[in-house]
């Protein structure tokens, strides 16, 4: 379940963060001094050209990677300074991910790829039942349960995507490109669902994207470049 | 304890991903299967016959049986024995007897030529001499066609193992040595023993036809109980007029075991790990490219919370379970070709042939299910470490 945090404290604080990657004798800075705040219940957006550190920096909100320098404080814990096992254990318990090629199990149909979060917890298969029941019908796919992934859509994929990183009522919600691969149609079906989930729901999501038509859904946007945020525009 | 659980749950998650993929890679997993396949059913087939060969060494004498060699002849081949040494060694303590006096017979022994059966070359077959006693002394032998030989008369019984691998041994033929003619009359089994593969007559017709005048070369007796054996043997070694060795039975055909069973299983081993070098490049193949093409999913799996601990343990399940697979097909293959397939070979102590049926036993089989497994977990670990290191980001991006 999410932790509640002190009203008016950051659910993501990012402090003076750097991240470069080595090539031989050559560093690449991809982030360079970055301070971010995100608040409990935004959407926020992460938008900028290929190469401007988006998708590092939300891998280092979601414990995928670790910063060079600086911290990364999610719902109060320090998770650059976790293990690999305690960062593992960290993102079963808090981080839902969509990604942009949805990444489902090909052998495993809809409800399985769903229950997969939940074979992290402590839960019996009936109640792991009644969650991924319960994550299938919020992003509208109940009947379609039983279905593989070869044979739905892009867009119903992604729904299953969506449902499978919600469906332990994680912090957090982080989406790669959720829309990256879908046409405009689906694109906006996945971006109605993610508002919802914002709104009644209200889950914190954190989205990379280079698409200004969805980053206009975000309550937030945060524009990188080079690996320093440029601008930001609130909505 | 729900920690373990925990992480159990996600061991066989993964492991049930893994293997509920392989018919999407059919093909390198069914050339692991056959590679592994191979090793266990080369192994266990070479290694069967060396396990055949000693199983009819160890069949081919009781507890309470003994044989007295000349002192320092490791076979009947270098031995030799007078008729006044004989009767000492009948007269020991310790022997066991019926009516007619002790159980012991002085045997001679010569090779002759004869066709195997199944390639129609020439093979040195024994041919035994023996006395009235011969059958006692050897309770397990049973004529299954025929009748025993007469004294006195050139005829000679065939242990069925002979019978089968050489031609012209069958009840009723007659065989042919030289001027002499040795006519079939009977086919006997010996529980399995060396007795099987030879040919058996009466010793002083054989001493006659091969003018050994009234000499022997070893002398078979039966003991009153196994635990007479060493009255019976301190009673020869210390007399004066003998200069004896005297052996259980059991013992003296394991020691003429040991060379050929030693070397067979030397090559057998040594076949089999060279092929096994060529089965855990062939799992170690399969399993790299397992792990190529799930890198998106196995990242995938550790994005969500699944620990690379399972992630190991679970690909060297699978690469275990295709090991397996395969181990238990070629062990199935070597039982249904090898087991009790019959064949013959030289005792080189002997210089002749021994009739033997290859035995696949449940030893053997575990033994080639290790192998198996030692396969699958060598070519297992080394993807299995790959695909806990690679770095995530990176990899939820792989197509």
């Amino acid at each position: 379940m999410s932790q509640p945090q002190p009203i008016g404290s950051p659910l993501v604080h990012i402090a003076g963060v750097e991240k470069y990657f080595q090539r031989g004798a050559e560093k690449i800075h991809v982030l360079a001094e970055l301070n971010l705040a995100v608040a409990p219940g935004e959407f926020l957006a992460l938008m900028g050209p290929s190469g401007s550190g988006k998708s590092t920096l939300l891998n280092l909100i979601g414990g995928l990677d670790r910063p060079t320098k600086g911290t990364v404080t999610v719902a109060g814990e320090r998770i650059d300074q976790l293990s690999d096992r305690q960062l593992a254990d960290w993102r079963a318990r808090h981080i839902g991910f969509v990604f942009q090629l949805y990444n489902l199990m090909p052998v495993l149909n809809a409800e399985r790829n769903v229950e997969l979060p939940l074979l992290l917890t402590h839960l019996n298969a009936a109640q792991r039942a009644q969650h991924v029941a319960a994550a299938l019908a919020l992003v509208g796919l109940s009947h379609r349960a039983k279905h593989f992934p070869r044979t739905l859509s892009g867009g119903e994929q992604q729904r299953v995507g969506i449902a499978r990183g919600i469906v332990t009522d994680p912090t957090l919600l982080l989406c790669d490109e959720p829309t990256g691969d879908l046409d405009r149609k689906a694109g906006d079906e996945i971006l109605d669902l993610l508002c919802a989930l914002n709104r009644e729901h209200g889950k914190t999501i954190v989205m990379v994207t280079h698409d200004p038509h969805a980053s206009a859904r975000a309550s937030r946007t945060v524009h990188l470049f080079k690996g320093q945020i440029t601008n930001e525009a609130v909505k | 304890m729900s920690g373990l659980l925990n992480w159990l749950s996600q061991v066989a998650a993964i492991t049930k991903f893994g293997l509920l993929s392989i018919p999407q890679r059919r093909g390198s997993v069914a050339a692991t299967i056959c590679g592994t396949a191979g090793v266990v059913a080369v192994f266990i087939g070479v290694l069967s016959i060396a396990t055949g060969f000693r199983r009819v060494m160890a069949s081919s004498g009781a507890p309470d049986a003994a044989i007295v060699l000349r002192s320092g002849a490791d076979s009947e081949m270098v031995s030799g024995f007078g008729r006044d040494e004989t009767r000492l060694i009948a007269d020991a303590p310790g022997l066991a007897r019926n009516a007619r006096g002790p159980l012991v017979s002085a045997e001679l022994f010569v090779i002759i030529n004869l066709p195997k059966r199944s390639t129609g070359t020439d093979a040195n077959v024994p041919l035994r001499g023996v006395e009235g006693a011969a059958a006692e002394v050897r309770e397990q032998l049973k004529i299954v066609s025929g009748r025993m030989f007469e004294p006195g008369k050139n005829e000679v019984i065939v242990g069925v193992g002979a019978a089968r691998e050489f031609a012209g041994l069958d009840a009723g033929a007659v065989v042919k040595v030289g001027r002499e003619s040795w006519p079939v009359v009977g086919i006997f089994t010996a529980s399995g023993g060396l007795a099987e593969s030879e040919m058996w007559t009466d010793a002083k017709v054989l001493q006659a036809a091969y003018q050994r005048g009234d000499s022997f070369q070893s002398v078979y007796a039966r003991l009153a109980s196994p635990g007479a054996f060493q009255q019976f043997k301190d009673a020869l070694t210390s007399n004066p007029r003998l200069s004896v060795k005297v052996e259980r039975v059991s013992d003296y055909y394991a020691g003429q075991s040991t060379m050929l069973a030693s070397l067979i299983t030397g090559l057998g081993v040594l076949i089999a790990a060279l092929m096994a070098v060529g089965a855990v490049f062939g799992a170690l193949n399969t399993m790299y490219s397992a792990v190529a093409a799930r890198t998106r999913e196995i990242a995938t799996l550790r994005a969500l919370g699944f620990g690379s601990g399972a992630v190991v343990l679970a690909l060297m399940l699978e690469s275990l379970a295709l090991a397996l697979g395969g181990g238990a097909i070629g062990a199935g293959a070597a039982y249904a070709v090898f087991n009790n397939f019959t064949a013959a070979t030289m005792n080189w102590q002997s210089f002749s042939q021994v009739t033997f049926a290859f035995a696949v036993t449940p030893t053997l089989l575990v033994q080639g299910v290790i192998w198996a497994t030692l396969i699958g977990l060598i070519g297992g670990l080394l993807p299995a470490i790959r695909a806990a290191r690679l770095p995530i980001a990176s990899a939820l991006r792989e197509l």
